[in-house]
């Protein structure tokens, strides 16, 4: 996403990157970005807290009038919980469990890089082939790409 | 002494966690961008409260409807109207737990937060359209010759005067 950001930078468009990985953050070093603490999954707030996430919101958009130097990046006061506990779980090798045949020896959400499309239901699987027997799908008739 | 607030860890280093379990689990190694020149700085033309703004994120988001992303190294992208109805919108990823996004999109995709800036007078507009990527591409070369393109020009076709990039 950096790389994306800083192209459209260079476009002429002004950019602004939420993160929360602020290491991979500063690696790609996009124009301005804005650092938010809390665990991958949740870039820009926690479910169903609309005023909490407004208020993300308001403080991320900010930056753009606030950060003057390029490259820069804020950090927002917000923080998941009391304790900081989940960040000793986050990809941290864990002992290999018996009841799970012992091949698991790491705390990971990361599923295995399927080379055809991955639907969050089959209903949606079903509409999408749908649109595109109906020759309405978006992204062979080269609106999407 | 007790507290009930207890001293606040440093940000996670997920470079060093990633890298280490990758090579553990035997895969090949991901290059992480590492960008060597400051980036380039345009500012603002005019106030974000009269700005129309364009929103890019990747997290594997469609809308019911279009065909799903899948998860190796794929760098197309999706086109998600701005005014779509929540309840539409889908999350598929390899590298993440979906629990929360898939309760709320809008931790990943935060369209209902930019509507009430827009409500609140804080924001001009959104642009109609939305861009939906998926992330974790390992070649750096199809990212920058053949996403970015097609991407940078949405955004300028789509005039927009700044754009937020919200990663997973």
């Amino acid at each position: 996403m950096g790389l994306i950001a800083r192209a459209i930078e260079a476009a002429g468009v002004p950019t602004l990157s939420m993160s929360s990985a602020r290491d991979i953050t500063r690696s790609a070093w996009p124009t301005r970005s804005v650092y938010l603490d809390y665990p991958l999954g949740h870039t820009a707030g926690r479910p169903n807290q609309q005023e909490l996430n407004a208020s993300i919101m308001r403080d991320t958009l900010s930056a753009f009038e606030s950060l003057t130097e390029p490259g820069a990046m804020a950090h927002l006061d917000y923080r998941w919980s009391d304790n900081d506990d989940w960040k000793d779980k986050v990809f941290a090798p864990v002992e290999p469990s018996e009841s799970a045949g012992g091949s698991s020896e790491y705390d990971d959400d990361r599923v295995a890089r399927h080379e055809t499309p991955q639907y969050q239901n089959e209903d949606d699987h079903a509409a999408a082939a749908l649109t595109h027997d109906s020759e309405e799908c978006l992204v062979c008739a080269g609106i999407d790409y | 002494m007790p507290t009930t607030t207890q001293r606040r860890q440093p940000p996670v280093d997920y470079i060093p966690r990633i890298t280490a379990q990758y090579s553990g689990l035997g895969y090949g190694e991901y290059r992480w961008l590492e960008s060597e020149d400051a980036p380039n700085w345009v500012p603002l033309s005019k106030p974000l409260s009269e700005s129309k703004l364009g929103l890019i994120c990747t997290g594997g988001i469609y809308v019911a409807g279009q065909t799903a992303f899948h998860f190796k190294d794929d760098t197309s992208y999706r086109t998600i109207p701005t005014d779509v109805d929540t309840s539409d919108l889908r999350a598929t990823h390899f590298a993440y737990d979906l629990t929360d996004a898939r309760k709320d999109i809008n931790v990943v995709f935060p369209i209902e937060q930019l509507r009430s800036m827009i409500d609140e007078n804080a924001l001009g507009s959104v642009s109609p359209n939305a861009y939906t990527l998926m992330g974790g591409i390992y070649s750096t070369r199809r990212v920058v010759e053949d996403l970015i393109p097609a991407l940078v020009d949405r955004v300028l076709a789509d005039e927009v005067d700044v754009v937020l990039l919200v990663p997973v």
